[in-house]
């Protein structure tokens, strides 16, 4: 059996499983926050704010990080191992993402939770 | 099998086939909204720091043009990456896995798409 190291799950069922799951997510979110916007186009601030005050909202959009990061690695992983060949290259656009998806998360945190 | 076969795969002089078209988009498209994300969790990070900060991100999105530019092409990338989706999830399915019937799906995940990115570059503006 051919294992990888540097897919998500370590495996190409796994991968082809969570970037599904992953993808539903992001879809939900993406309806959601389009609707939203195009029914409150008066939105303020105070309404703005006390929608990402809620527990449930906030549960909503760290899930929706957590999937648009490992969506991402899977997809960008994806993208590099059929066009980069180079390991070197490789390797080092793959840990830009990694580098890019943790700050995307760290970054998520502090914004839902400072509000 | 014979490997001193020609192979050709140098993308530029390939027709590509409406499905593939559909697909490289998705991908560039993919890229696009994960490098993207900064803009979108800069503009959600002002919006939710204080009432300046809301009201500072959207002066921005109702004069600058680069920030209203920068809005639309990531809603653009976002309509495509999201039809493209549901197009992959059919396919997953079982469905539009024919010629004819890839074909038409492809075409109808590119209409669809062009006309939604229409609609937003109208919401934005």
């Amino acid at each position: 059996m051919v294992t990888s190291v540097t897919s998500f799950g370590r495996s190409g069922l796994y991968d082809w499983m969570m970037q599904r799951v992953t993808a539903v997510v992001l879809a939900a979110y993406t309806i959601f926050m389009i609707g939203y916007m195009l029914l409150n186009p008066e939105l303020d601030y105070n309404q703005w704010s006390a929608l990402f005050e809620g527990t449930a909202m906030r549960i909503f959009t760290l899930l929706t990080l957590l999937s648009l990061v490992a969506h991402a690695w899977i997809g960008m992983w994806s993208i590099s191992t059929d066009y980069i060949k180079p390991t070197g290259i490789r390797f080092v656009f793959q840990s830009a993402c990694g580098l890019l998806a943790f700050v995307y998360v760290v970054w998520g945190i502090q914004i839902l939770w400072g509000v | 099998m014979n490997k001193k076969r020609p192979v050709n795969l140098d993308l530029r002089t390939i027709k590509q086939p409406l499905p593939a078209v559909t697909s490289i988009l998705h991908r560039v498209t993919g890229l696009i909204l994960f490098v993207g994300t900064i803009f979108m969790m800069y503009a959600l990070s002002l919006s939710l720091e204080s009432q300046e900060g809301f009201d500072a991100a959207a002066a921005l999105l109702t004069e600058s043009f680069i920030a209203k530019f920068i809005a639309w092409g990531l809603l653009s990338a976002l309509l495509y990456h999201f039809f493209a989706g549901i197009k992959h999830l059919v396919m997953d399915a079982g469905y539009c896995e024919e010629i004819e019937s890839g074909n038409a799906a492809a075409k109808a995940t590119l209409a669809i798409s062009a006309i939604s990115i229409v609609l937003a570059g109208v919401w934005v503006w």
